[in-house]
């Protein structure tokens, strides 16, 4: 009680001897509500999505609930269909976070430099980013890919021809939309990455005669290493979920061309009403993505804990 | 030029010879001009979509619907009027419930966390943002059929309370992260001294840390709101009439009124806007937000 009153007065090695497990509580403790919070509100239904995995249960049918054990895993094993969306989902993910990152990173050394109205362009560069997901597919869907007033049909008609673009190329046409969304978010890290860049050294080395090409490649591309990863990592944990610009352009067809496995896995549920196979894709969904993001997190880790000591 | 071929081989730290001025000067001219006009014409072609759909909201649906995209038209709000007079309001409101509310519990909870996980030596700090990052990675579909199932039981599906808890347990993983890394900017001495005298730990928090830290908590909830404004996914399976939010709204005008491009640009642009002009306006914040407080 002593200690409370007077702290300032006392060495800190005394507060420590004193009671070491209430000073950790102390540091603790408020952790503990969102902790909590997290793990009731988002961990718990996992665990339930694993039991209900092993149950027969269709909504439409009351009753319907037994317990089947692995067969809904077989299931999922031999479904062909499944296994596109899964093929779908890494193509997309891949490609959206790929593609929107060479993008992105062209652009931030484009906005690196000096020139009239520059901020102005940011602005207008970053806008895809905020738009409205659900508002951006529609926008994609309705005017730039339709087949007749579509401003994509406009432009590259004299090229190649009049395409139905989300029809005949259902995935690719997701991609663009996402590509779209994302790559403002990959420019802004990059360009933030590139603007804490030491300028001596870049200068040092123009200096020195080196071709700007050399210099991006030997030095801007390393510096920008851990930005990259950063993008890289936190654009896949949310394309990889992707569930709007499928559901708003494609509706995951012709078929399941375009279907990725939240949707795949939401159209079971919500349209087939069929829990336990959805809950066992889930959970399949949940062992891989758990195996990724162990790899993924430790590469962010290992360049973020790297910086922070240095700093 | 001509010492360009033999200087690269060397390592770039190998240069001596001390003339920057002279080659700097050169550099911005015609060059820039040149890249600056590239950067302005890549900077349109990703904002055209954008300018297309708030044009078209300003046109009539013939106009709308030509084969050659027209730029020139005389300017009608009919559009706006009627999506207006079809109810948008209500859905307005849940989802600026869902926004704040959900907003200020991440900031309450997640602040605290992000204090105790910025102090040096609490043990397990990296297991415990791991766990909190990896939640995010986990895909949420294959959680929505037990909260579906949970909401029907204790009556809550249709409601906007239920969007308030989802929407807060979706950003608190991220919030975390993101003020632990601005925690992290602030002095050592300042967050010891908080450390050190327990039973004021709240009120140094609030007199001393939050002035400090508060553009970092304004970042992460200007990302927690977008996120929250922008959220579809449970919105569109947990919700009906009642509770339904904006993105759903405008899923909804689609299929009540079919293809009417002018309308529904209408509407998009009235559930963009928002987030748009909030984006725009704080462009700093939102960069530190995203990269996680790496970047200042």
């Amino acid at each position: 009680m002593t200690a409370v009153t007077a702290p300032s007065a006392v060495p800190v090695g005394t507060i420590r001897s004193r009671s070491t497990r209430q000073v950790s509580w102390s540091r603790r403790a408020p952790l503990l509500p969102a902790l909590v919070f997290v793990v009731v509100v988002t961990q718990v239904p996992f665990v339930v999505t694993i039991w209900y995995s092993l149950n027969s249960w269709n909504l439409v049918r009351p009753g319907s609930r037994q317990f089947v054990g692995l067969a809904n895993y077989v299931h999922v094993a031999t479904d062909v269909q499944f296994r596109t969306a899964l093929v779908n989902t890494v193509v997309l993910t891949a490609g959206t976070v790929i593609i929107s990152m060479v993008i992105g990173v062209a652009l931030a050394v484009l906005l690196d430099r000096k020139f009239l109205g520059r901020s102005v362009v940011r602005t207008l560069l970053i806008t895809p980013f905020l738009v409205m997901p659900v508002a951006a597919a529609l926008l994609w869907k309705t005017a730039m890919f339709d087949p007749t007033f579509g401003i994509v049909d406009y432009v590259l008609g004299p090229l190649v021809g009049h395409v139905v673009w989300l029809s005949r190329f259902p995935l690719a046409s997701v991609m663009v939309e996402m590509i779209w969304q994302w790559t403002p978010f990959m420019m802004l890290l990059v360009l933030a990455g590139l603007q804490s860049m030491p300028t001596d050294v870049v200068e040092a080395a123009g200096v020195d005669g080196a071709r700007p090409f050399a210099i991006f490649r030997e030095l801007t591309l390393p510096h920008l290493r851990r930005y990259i990863e950063l993008g890289v990592v936190l654009g896949a944990i949310y394309v990889v979920n992707e569930f709007d610009s499928i559901y708003m352009m494609t509706q995951g067809g012709p078929g399941v061309s375009s279907t990725n496995l939240p949707y795949y896995i939401y159209e079971r549920a919500f349209l087939g009403f069929d829990v336990g196979q959805s809950a066992a894709m889930g959970v399949v969904v949940l062992a891989g993505t758990i195996l990724v993001a162990t790899i993924a997190l430790r590469l962010i880790f290992t360049s973020f804990t790297g910086r922070e000591e240095a700093a | 030029m001509m010492a360009a071929t033999d200087t690269l081989a060397a390592p770039p730290r190998a240069a001596t010879r001390p003339t920057p001025a002279i080659r700097r000067r050169r550099r911005p001219g015609i060059g820039n001009v040149v890249w600056g006009v590239v950067a302005w014409l890549v900077g349109i072609l990703f904002f055209f979509p954008v300018l297309w759909m708030v044009l078209s909201s300003f046109k009539t649906e013939a106009a709308a619907y030509t084969n050659v995209p027209q730029f020139v038209f005389s300017p009608t709000l009919a559009e706006y009027r009627h999506v207006f007079s079809s109810g948008v309001g209500s859905y307005f409101l849940n989802s600026a419930i869902a926004t704040v509310v959900s907003v200020v519990a991440v900031l309450l909870l997640g602040t605290p966390a992000a204090f105790a996980l910025s102090l040096r030596p609490i043990k397990k700090t990296s297991d415990a943002l791991f766990f909190f990052l990896s939640t995010k990675m986990l895909p949420i579909v294959a959680a929505i059929i037990p909260l579906f199932v949970a909401a029907e039981a204790v009556h809550m599906l249709d409601n906007v309370w239920t969007l308030v808890i989802l929407y807060t347990a979706m950003n608190l993983p991220i919030a975390v992260w993101m003020m632990r890394s601005f925690l992290l900017e602030v002095p050592s001495e300042l967050l010891e001294a908080a450390e050190m005298d327990g039973a004021r730990l709240w009120r140094s928090l609030r007199e001393v840390i939050l002035p400090v830290v508060s553009p970092g908590l304004a970042a992460t909830a200007l990302i927690c709101a977008i996120f929250a404004w922008n959220e579809f996914f449970f919105a569109v399976n947990i919700t009906a009439a009642r509770a339904a939010t904006v993105p759903v709204f405008l899923v909804g005008f689609i299929s009540s009124q079919g293809l009417y491009w002018a309308q529904l640009a209408a509407a998009a642009t009235i559930a963009t806007l928002p987030v748009v002009l909030a984006g725009w306006v704080a462009q700093r914040q939102l960069v530190r937000g995203l990269s996680f407080g790496a970047i200042k």
